[in-house]
């Protein structure tokens, strides 16, 4: 027996040395079963599949939030440039009416005037003989 | 006449680059075919020797994550240094002495020495002993040979890291002192001397439980 031979120890007992082959040899065999069936167990290869997956996840991420945030940017920059119009436009109708008002007050102002001048010129007959001494005074 | 003196002397510039070139491409076929070869034996050497190297180190750490783990680095170690094999030592040995190294480093490893105290990954002594194939034993015969692979487990785990080492080359992987002292860079005296201890203590834990 190749394993006996292999024993190196004090032969004390007889038996006792037989009872160490027999438990070294079904310790060896237990061992190399044990080793076999950890050997040739299935193995799942996660590792070389996973950072495939991460990379894609990654990348995927990336690029959403490259669309959010471009999408996002631009809605903010169309509403920008909304408000930018309609303030504009409410500055041009303001100064549009405040331009009418002005041309309205204009208007009624010269109409006050040709109606203070025209009332002016009629002289009450009353009045007449005064009026053509101080046009007579006036000449020279 | 100067063309002539010219396309003379050319002639063997142009034969000795040929020669210079031919001798480049040869240069490098021959070593493009010794580094075939090279990855071809080491390709052997990894399929013929890989399982023992696993069982020496799982016996070793009793834990199979790790073990597999030191496997892979034993092997990456060794192709790094296949060339500096001079085959002084049968290639099983060198890498067992590999393998030995391995082991120590980790466990010296700071970083690693939580593992030693809790070693979650460790299997049970009961796990080693249930894998022992039943043969053509009685029941009872199995629980007692169950039995005396526990408590050679348990005595081997007990053992000091040297003593376990050479113990399990010697009685796993049934080595020769000889191959033993070259893997763990001791003499055969010193190898006889942790074996006969080591023995000893399993012996005694084997005699206490009767």
């Amino acid at each position: 027996m190749i394993f006996k031979d292999k024993f190196v120890g004090n032969m004390q007992n007889p038996e006792q040395d037989s009872e160490l082959n027999k438990a070294l040899k079904d310790f060896r065999l237990s061992v190399h079963a044990w080793s076999d069936a950890a050997f040739s167990r299935p193995r799942t290869a996660i590792a070389a599949v996973a950072p495939k997956r991460i990379w894609r996840l990654a990348v995927g991420c990336a690029l959403g939030c490259v669309l959010v945030a471009g999408g996002a940017s631009v809605g903010l920059w169309q509403h920008h440039q909304r408000e930018i119009e309609l303030r504009i436009t409410q500055a041009r109708i303001a100064e549009q009416q405040r331009l009418a008002a002005l041309q309205a007050q204009q208007d009624d102002e010269d109409l006050l005037a040709k109606v203070d001048s025209d009332v002016s010129r009629e002289v009450p007959i009353a009045m007449e003989p005064l009026a053509q001494l101080m046009a007579e005074d006036e000449t020279p | 006449m100067r063309n002539t003196t010219n396309a003379v002397n050319l002639q063997p510039v142009r034969a000795s680059t040929c020669v210079m070139a031919a001798a480049t491409v040869l240069e490098r076929m021959t070593m493009a075919t010794a580094e075939e070869i090279a990855a071809e034996e080491f390709a052997s050497v990894v399929a013929r020797h890989r399982p023992q190297i696993f069982r020496f180190l799982l016996a070793s750490t009793r834990d199979v994550d790790l073990a597999e783990t030191l496997t892979q680095d034993c092997f990456l170690k060794a192709h790094r240094n296949w060339s500096s094999f001079r085959g002084e030592s049968s290639a099983l040995t060198w890498l067992m002495r590999i393998a030995i190294n391995l082991q120590k480093d980790h466990w010296r490893n700071r970083r690693m020495q939580f593992w030693r105290h809790t070693q979650n990954n460790a299997v049970g002594l009961d796990e080693a002993s249930e894998w022992l194939p039943s043969g053509e034993r009685s029941v009872e015969q199995q629980l007692l040979a169950r039995e005396r692979v526990r408590q050679v487990s348990k005595a081997v785990q007990g053992l000091s890291e040297r003593q376990r080492t050479v113990f399990l080359l010697r009685y796993v992987e049934e080595s020769e002192l000889s191959e033993i002292a070259l893997a763990t860079g001791l003499s055969e005296g010193t190898v006889k001397a942790h074996l006969s201890r080591a023995v000893a203590r399993v012996r005694a834990a084997l005699g206490g439980k009767r």
